[in-house]
């Protein structure tokens, strides 16, 4: 390093190559991704947010709510499931003996106890979830081995992991759930929970606003701000508006007053609920739950 | 002729030339600085107190969070760093800075951008890219004033006398090319009208963040404090070569740190990241070899002098390096991730690292450039014992929140609210620490305030004194 030339060009190769990994890389391979297919369906994936949600997100963007929330649900596994669909020919009894034959297997021998407690007093009802939480190898063998004597069985993939037990999601978030964001924004702490679910959880546009104008209204724990300047505290008219909140008592306007939010406040609900990221995809599959 | 006379002839242009400049530039950036340690202390009181300020939109926390963080780094470090580097390139060159009022311009252009953004962060108005936020109208104007100090930099380095190059060259050098580079990428990707879809935006916000906040302010924290460590300590840089093998090790694997390892986004992307980031263990390694050999044994006596605020800038500069590797490592990563680990290593990355290089530095250089001492030197010293209080409570404390709000959250069966609720006990220790940290940057202010007063008095003095004196008679000579 001794002229001015070398320094600069070392410089140069060592920010280009990783301007070219980081930067151009990603753009060719990702800046012309297209919507996906549903998992076992013709849905595309994902749907382009219309109207309210649309400014609702450049809202959500204005105010800095990434600040302290996060909108990605992380996974750690994946868990297999075997549920009972038909017993064909056989009598549930019998179905009882048969899969007690098994239990001398030795890949089963961690989930005997689990199988015997759920099939204890079973009356023959269907569908019958008999193995969970278990790995893929287990589930096809238990699979064969049903369809050998003509049962016949489904096996479903759960997502594991802490954000989906806390119930933020039933599956992790790829790339492709974020195609239509602009700005994509992911967040980098959770000072309050995920937000990837939210339409999903709580899909209530009138929970949404409550919990906007008094997040403590609705989760006495929360440690959220309200939002009270989304709303507009006004006298109630001849008719009261259709839009005013009903609050608890604690939280709500003096007689004759009515809280009604703000255009901005209903923009951003309609985001909330828009945000929703629970159908399975080919890199993110799971077994949704039967409706 | 005489070199002694020639020399202070010589220091007394150069310190000339740079007086202004580097006036505009710190003067700005010690009230940006004072501004965002404000706005970090509100963020942070409304972790207590949710509806502190709550019925004013400008004030909620996704505003002034982010906007304390651009003030700190956008409205302090680079403008400081600029002004030191100005000066070390100068004295480097042994050469007056060239094209002195460009700096002056820029200086001025900058805090002007930095204005801008702010009041366009609080206004709504931000990107929603995290260290991006300012608005397309701020950018430009940053983005402008940063090549004119380069212009100006580039062209004292061009025509110096001495021609040999100084380790601090390389990593100043290197930090006036990655600035525009990333900054321009950044903002012509994600701050303009065609933007790339999904997560590429991501994926080029963390790319930028890690090479402003990480790379950027670890070439010029590291670059400043390789010339200010041996000057001080009257002795060589202890080796050349390890500080070589730092500088290429930190710009060819830090560059390609930051993609979080649970990140939505193509396998490859964090795994690279990953790999980098234990990588970033050897520059890390090689400049505390460095800076040790130089520092260790040192006989100076500096309770509080310039000397503590760059070793302390230093030590925490290796642990903010340490945290950061760490939190790419995908077993913490997975605990780390989404909680207040991150916002602790950033706060010791900008604050600890290089907010105290940068503190040192101005106090070390001003008095020469002003020609006359610190006009509070007692404030000087409570101010390095108040930071470094500061950024210890400040940051050990959310290293520990995070730590436990990651392994509570990682639990399902405890609730989310008590995992939160965890971490808010660490997090008043950590508002403490802010305040500390607030009052030391107002005694920064005043040192440099008071010195900018004296000095326009001093010059109004002159003016007076000049207009008063009695006109000069012309002697006709017969």
């Amino acid at each position: 390093m001794k002229t001015g030339v070398s320094v600069f060009i070392a410089a140069f190769v060592a920010l280009g190559a990783s301007w070219c990994g980081f930067v151009l890389a990603p753009v060719l391979q990702l800046g012309g991704a297209k919507q996906t297919v549903v998992l076992q369906s013709t849905d595309n994936w994902p749907l382009q947010r219309i109207g309210e949600a649309t400014l609702g997100l450049q809202v959500y963007r204005a105010y800095g709510c990434a600040a302290c929330h996060s909108e990605q649900v992380r996974q750690t596994g994946a868990a297999f499931e075997v549920t009972l669909t038909s017993l064909g020919v056989q009598k549930p009894s019998d179905f009882v003996d048969f899969t007690k034959s098994l239990f001398v297997l030795p890949e089963l021998a961690d989930y005997t106890n689990a199988i015997a407690t759920s099939l204890n007093g079973w009356k023959g009802g269907l569908p019958k979830t008999l193995l969970t939480c278990t790995d893929k190898d287990i589930a096809t063998e238990m699979a064969d081995r049903l369809k050998a004597v003509g049962v016949k069985s489904e096996t479903g993939i759960i997502a594991t992991g802490a954000d989906i037990a806390r119930g933020w999601g039933s599956r992790l978030s790829v790339a492709a759930d974020y195609l239509y964001d602009q700005p994509v924004q992911l967040g980098s702490l959770r000072a309050g929970p995920d937000l990837a679910n939210i339409g999903v959880r709580a899909p209530d546009a009138n929970w949404q606003l409550q919990h906007l104008y008094a997040p403590k209204s609705v989760t006495p724990t929360s440690t959220m701000p309200s939002f009270k300047f989304l709303f507009e505290v006004r006298k109630i008219g001849a008719t009261p508006s259709p839009d005013a909140l009903n609050l608890p008592k604690e939280f709500a306007a003096a007689d004759g007053y009515e809280i009604v939010p703000k255009p901005e406040a209903k923009q951003l609900a309609a985001y909330l609920l828009s945000l929703k990221a629970n159908v399975p995809l080919y890199e993110a599959p799971f077994t949704p739950a039967a409706k | 002729m005489n070199p002694t006379e020639n020399k202070t002839s010589c220091d007394r242009e150069l310190n000339d030339s740079l007086r202004v400049p580097l006036l505009a530039l710190f003067g700005g950036a010690a009230v940006w600085l004072v501004v965002g340690l404000v706005l970090g202390l509100i963020a942070g009181i409304k972790f207590h107190a949710p509806e502190f300020l709550g019925g004013c939109p400008l004030m909620t926390y996704g505003r002034v969070a982010p906007a304390a963080n651009d003030a700190i780094l956008y409205g302090f470090c680079i403008p400081a760093a600029l002004g030191v580097m100005l000066w070390i390139l100068a004295r480097l060159s042994r050469q007056p800075l060239a094209l002195p009022l460009v700096p002056v311009v820029a200086a001025n252009l900058w805090h002007l951008g930095v204005f801008i953004g702010t009041a366009g962060i609080l206004l709504g108005a931000s990107t929603g890219h995290t260290w991006l936020e300012y608005p397309r109208a701020a950018s430009v104007i940053l983005f402008a004033a940063f090549l004119l100090i380069a212009v100006s930099a580039a062209a004292t380095f061009g025509w110096r006398s001495e021609k040999s190059l100084y380790p601090s060259h390389w990593f100043l050098f290197a930090a006036l090319l990655w600035f525009p580079w990333i900054y321009s990428t950044a903002n012509l990707l994600l701050n303009s009208n065609q933007v790339p879809r999904g997560v590429v935006q991501p994926i080029i916000g963390w790319w930028f963040a890690n090479n402003l906040v990480f790379v950027w302010l670890a070439l010029v924290g590291v670059g400043i404090a390789f010339y200010f460590l041996p000057k001080i300590a009257g002795r060589p840089l202890a080796s050349s070569g390890y500080a070589l093998f730092g500088f290429l090790t930190l710009t060819f694997f830090g560059t390609w740190c930051g993609i979080p390892q649970g990140a939505p986004v193509p396998a490859w992307l964090p795994t690279l990241s990953s790999v980098a980031a234990a990588l970033t263990l050897v520059p890390l390694l090689a400049i505390l070899i460095v800076t040790a050999k130089t520092v260790c044994g040192a006989r100076v006596s500096c309770m509080g002098g310039s000397f503590c605020y760059i070793k302390f800038g230093m030590m925490s500069f290796i642990v903010s390096g340490i945290l950061y590797v760490s939190a790419a490592c995908p077993q913490y990563s997975r605990i780390l991730d989404y909680t207040w680990f991150g916002a602790a290593q950033t706060q010791l990355q900008l604050l600890g690292f290089a907010a105290m290089i940068l503190f040192g530095a101005i106090y070390e250089l001003l008095p020469s450039v002003m020609g006359k001492p610190l006009p509070l030197p007692k404030f000087a010293k409570a101010h390095f014992f108040l930071t470094m209080i500061g950024v210890l409570l400040f940051v050990v404390p959310l290293v520990i929140a995070g730590v436990v709000q990651g392994e509570k959250l990682a639990d399902p069966s405890i609730a989310f609210a008590d995992a939160n609720s965890a971490a808010l006990k660490f997090l008043r220790v950590s508002t403490t620490g802010q305040l500390l940290v607030l009052l030391g940057a107002i005694l920064f202010a005043a040192n440099i305030f008071i010195m900018t007063i004296q000095w326009k008095l001093g010059i109004a003095k002159t003016v007076i004194a000049y207009l008063k004196s009695p006109l000069e008679t012309l002697e006709v000579k017969p």
